[in-house]
């Protein structure tokens, strides 16, 4: 459109807000007010980065309900970005949109804690509150269904997108649907977590006021900053790799050797980034963490850019968890005003600060190389490695990604000493792990244990499942299923590989006797289907393939016998592993692949 | 950085170049490797798959495309992994896409790999026009049960000069490459939505006559699957007149400007049906401009043609 002149217009509010993402533009070939120099002179110099996009389309999704033409057309220019571009990495996005704005956008969880708390109800509540779903109806309201909002232990959720106002977590949903249309409905506190068993990286959680630095101090925070700052970079990597600490979001990678890595590279500058995304289905352990001790992160992504020689750490937060942002964010500012960031950190020689980047609906988004993608302004495809992060990472530089729990256990290491830390080690693994319990047990929740302790302990430590067990997803909808014969199971990655599954991302979903596990597996099924980033060509028509399978199998309808749907599945589940780009498409057969050898599906045959 | 590398490729020693991908030293030994996504004019983008094969040590498939051979990397290009991954990609590819007008060697490779599109379940009834491009991200609407989703939705015709009929397309992102960063820079078209509705559209979906377009035809240069066609291709294969047997090719020079771009003709019963340039020539890596690539049919005669036509 801009090619011949006939851009659309766009609205003073939606240019008031790019200004304050933006800053106001700096040229007329930018956007801004014709001046004199503009007429000889056009430099691209002072535009902003092409990283300010994702933070841009929030601003603009939240400033009109939706992505107009004449914003986006806007945003292109101030950025000097082809509008195509910018279209095809808003329409990425699931919390953005380019349909008829809405006054308020409510998404229902339907993923399996929530359907297992009655997540159908609420969902039929929308309906008859506001009309069909995806339609602006009632009230100008729309609502969805959505994948796991990581509120599994407040279930049933539902995530409140409002235009003009910040996002609200409704959990558990308990609002009358007529007061969302209200102009400013009453913010309902949630619950706060349970939290229990060992309790070390949980320490502070529910004991520490979350926004008080110097009650952070007193309870030993920034004294492991001090000691990393005296051991230097390499003593710090010494301590982690007598620690043994391995990495919590699912890959297990070596921390130590992670950072060593990073801290070789020549290239400069190097980055460290805290993955907060979050997004697998069933987990919401780190969120229990970035609400509950946030300057624990900080103080932890602070020793990661020591360790690694990063100056800059960036935190990628999914957009869903507004609390966890803000209270992130404000313990930035706080660190930073009090010098534990900026220059000259705790008087010596070190300079780092933290940047916090929120997500925008995108599960892909949280396996790195499409969370640089993300940060970086574009679509949440995943990168092909080699090259890994270490060596290439965000902004094409040396980068070291974790895990918000894996942070969580750095200062920790420091102030005990990484041989202390690893003293009390089980077999192959050291340190304890926090565990998300949902489902059907007396009270879900964040529950960290050691490895030697059993998935039937882990429950217990959630109040027992009073109404029985029928299965177990262990590490979400990339994990897979147990069922109650693995209750004596320990929570150890050794003993999980030798019941085929895994313990992946701390997801554990109890399915109580009775359960409609049928219906589980379909939404695992449509999970990968809608959350694939469609770049590769065994998990874009693979997952939907998988899919098509599921339901007819769930409804009792194979394409010939069993024996062929089954031969069928293998085939997929083979390809998808062996050929998939990154780690979504590699184990989106998983959950599937374990339900039919436990016979879980009901239409299938094998099972009840 | 040594300068060049040894490794072996299904056990026979090979020596390339330091930086030379898997692909190159497959051809230097005249060993096939299928690929769709790649061109040699184009940065690699590693998306079919139909490319991967076995790297001892690695646990995923490697893709050839993109991946350089490493000093003592062993390479198998034919093992029951690496054939099963390849008849998958072709298999799914041709259960959602229309492959029909995608060249010889895709159809001899489906029947090769044995690929069996029909093991899904008959296809989806086709989306309404404009249904696929309305979708929101991360919500799916799914075929009814017991059929295949697939890419069917009528062809998009906006313009006089070339049609794109987006149920042919594999996605393989060279049109966007060659439209923008790689050779036109002009940004028309970009890659869009998510998963399986991810597709390739201008901003807002605006037909090209709106968007930055400039009609050079690069794209349709590029495409593999015919999802990118000539108005005049496009047309004579609906009417049924669509012969390659009955054509010819002549290479000529452009006669618009001074740049002297190589342009083959493609000729049937005395008609240009089609004007491409040659990969490997010199001025155009295969890459021309409006003139060359829709202006030279003045050469039949001066009476309107079906070109002329609008939408
Ligand atoms: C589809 C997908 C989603 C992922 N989501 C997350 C996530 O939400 N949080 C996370 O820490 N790691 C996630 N990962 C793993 C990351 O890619 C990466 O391995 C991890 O952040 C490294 O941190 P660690 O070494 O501390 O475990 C995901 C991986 C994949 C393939
Ligand atoms: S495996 Fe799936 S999510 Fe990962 S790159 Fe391929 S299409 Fe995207
Ligand atoms: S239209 Fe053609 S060139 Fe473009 S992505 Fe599709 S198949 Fe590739
Ligand atoms: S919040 Fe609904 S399943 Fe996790
Ligand atoms: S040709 Fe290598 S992935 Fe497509």
């Amino acid at each position: 459109m801009e090619a011949n002149g006939r851009a659309p217009a766009s609205d003073p509010a939606e240019r008031a807000a790019l200004d304050e993402v933006l800053g106001p533009p700096p040229t007329a070939w930018l956007g801004g007010a014709r001046r004199e120099v503009d007429l000889h002179v056009a430099s691209a110099d002072a535009r902003p980065g092409r990283d300010r996009l994702l933070p841009a389309l929030l601003a603009l999704q939240r400033t009109a309900g939706t992505l107009t033409p004449g914003a986006v057309h806007d945003l292109a220019r101030r950025l000097d970005l082809p509008p195509s571009e910018v279209y095809g990495v808003a329409s990425f996005y699931a919390l953005l949109t380019q349909s008829s704005p809405a006054a308020a956008t409510l998404h229902v969880c339907d993923d399996i804690a929530c359907s297992l708390a009655g997540a159908a109800e609420v969902a039929a509540q929308a309906r008859e509150a506001i009309g069909p779903e995806g339609e602006v109806g009632r009230g100008g309201l729309r609502w969805r269904t959505s994948p796991c909002l990581g509120q599994c232990d407040r279930a049933p959720a539902a995530f409140l997108q409002r235009t003009g106002e910040e996002d609200q977590v409704l959990a558990p949903v308990s609002l009358p649907w007529s007061a969302w249309a209200a102009p400013r409905p009453p913010a309902p506190t949630p619950p706060p977590p349970q939290v229990g068993g060992e309790r070390r990286l949980l320490a502070r959680v529910e004991v520490v006021d979350p926004e008080d630095l110097d009650a952070y101090r007193a309870h030993g925070g920034y004294e492991a900053l001090r000691r990393a700052l005296d051991l230097g970079p390499e003593g710090v990597v010494r301590e982690l790799a007598a620690a043994r600490l391995s990495g919590r979001g699912g890959a297990a990678f070596p921390t130590a050797a992670k950072w060593e890595a990073v801290a070789r590279q020549p290239s400069r500058p190097h980055y460290v980034v805290a993955n907060a995304d979050e997004s697998e289905p069933g987990t919401f352990k780190d969120r229990v963490l970035l609400e509950g001790d946030p300057f624990a992160l900080v103080e932890a992504l602070t020793i990661a850019g020591l360790a690694t020689g990063a100056e800059r750490g960036y935190v990628f937060v999914r957009a869903e968890y507004p609390l966890a942002r803000a209270r992130i964010a404000h313990a930035v500012e706080v660190a930073r005003r009090r010098g534990y960031l900026g220059r000259g950190i705790l008087g010596r020689r070190f300079d780092f600060d933290v940047e916090v980047r929120s997500g925008a609906g995108a599960y892909v988004c949280g396996e790195e190389t499409a969370l640089f993608q993300a940060i970086e302004g574009r679509r949440g495809e995943p990168r092909n490695k080699p090259p890994y992060p270490t060596a290439k990472g965000l902004f094409g530089k040396p980068t070291a990604v974790n895990n918000v729990e894996t942070l969580a256990n750095v200062p920790l290491i420091l102030r005990l000493g990484g041989a202390a830390y690893a003293a009390d080690a089980d077999a192959d693994a050291t340190g304890t792990r926090l565990f998300a319990v949902s489902g059907a047990v007396a009270r879900p929740g964040v529950y960290e244990v050691r490895a030697r302790v059993t998935l039937g302990d882990l429950i217990g430590l959630a109040g027992g499942a009073p109404r029985g067990v029928r299965a177990v997803l262990l590490g979400g909808a990339a994990g897979a299923f147990v069922g109650p014969d693995a209750l004596d199971m320990p929570l150890s990655p050794a003993a999980a590989r030798a019941r085929a599954a895994t313990l992946g991302s701390g997801a554990v979903v109890v399915f109580p006797r009775g359960a409609d596990l049928t219906a589980a597996v379909g939404r695992i099924a449509r999970f990968f289907r809608d959350e694939s980033c469609g770049q590769c060509v065994p998990c874009r028509i693979g997952t939907v393939r998988q899919e098509e399978l599921v339901r007819r199998l769930a409804e009792g309808s194979p394409l010939g016998t069993a024996a062929e749907e089954r031969a069928l599945f293998d085939d997929l589940a083979r390809a998808m592993r062996d050929a998939s780009i990154c780690g979504l498409g590699q184990s989106a057969p998983n959950a599937v692949e374990s339900a039919l050898r436990l016979g879980l599906i009901a239409g299938e045959g094998e099972g009840e | 950085m040594t300068a060049s590398v040894t490794a072996t490729v299904d056990g026979r020693p090979v020596t390339v170049p330091a930086g030379t991908t898997i692909l190159e030293a497959c051809r230097r030994l005249g060993v096939e490797v299928p690929t769709l996504c790649f061109l040699e004019t184009l940065e690699p983008v590693n998306v079919c798959r139909l490319c991967v094969l076995e790297v001892e040590g690695s646990r995923a498939l490697v893709p050839a495309c993109s991946r350089p051979l490493e000093e003592g990397m062993e390479v198998r290009t034919d093992t029951p992994r690496v054939r099963h991954s390849r008849r998958m990609v072709l298999e799914l590819l041709a259960s959602a896409v229309d492959l029909g007008a995608a060249g010889p060697e895709v159809a001899r490779w489906l029947a090769e790999y044995g690929a069996r599109p029909e093991r899904y379940g008959p296809p989806a009834p086709p989306a309404p026009a404009g249904a696929r491009d309305g979708r929101q991200a991360g919500h799916h609407p799914g075929a009814p049960t017991g059929t295949r989703e697939t890419l069917a939705q009528p062809v998009k015709v906006d313009n006089a000069l070339y049609v794109r009929d987006y149920e042919k397309c594999i996605l393989c992102y060279k049109c966007v490459e060659a439209c923008g960063e790689q050779a036109q820079a002009t940004f028309a078209i970009a890659v869009a939505g998510r998963g399986f509705d991810a597709r390739i559209a201008t901003e807002f979906d605006v037909p090209l006559t709106e968007s930055a377009c400039v009609f050079c035809g690069n794209c349709i240069g590029v495409c593999p699957t015919g999802a990118l066609m000539v108005r005049r291709e496009y047309e004579m294969r609906r009417e049924g007149t669509w012969a390659p047997e009955r054509q010819s090719a002549t290479a000529t020079i452009c006669p618009y400007c001074g740049v002297g771009c190589t342009l083959v003709l493609h000729v049937q019963d005395n008609r240009i049906v089609k004007v491409t340039s040659p990969l490997d020539a010199d001025v155009t890596r295969g890459h021309l401009c409006i003139k060359g690539r829709f202006g030279v049919t003045f050469v039949e005669d001066a009476a309107p043609t079906s070109d002329r036509g609008g939408a």
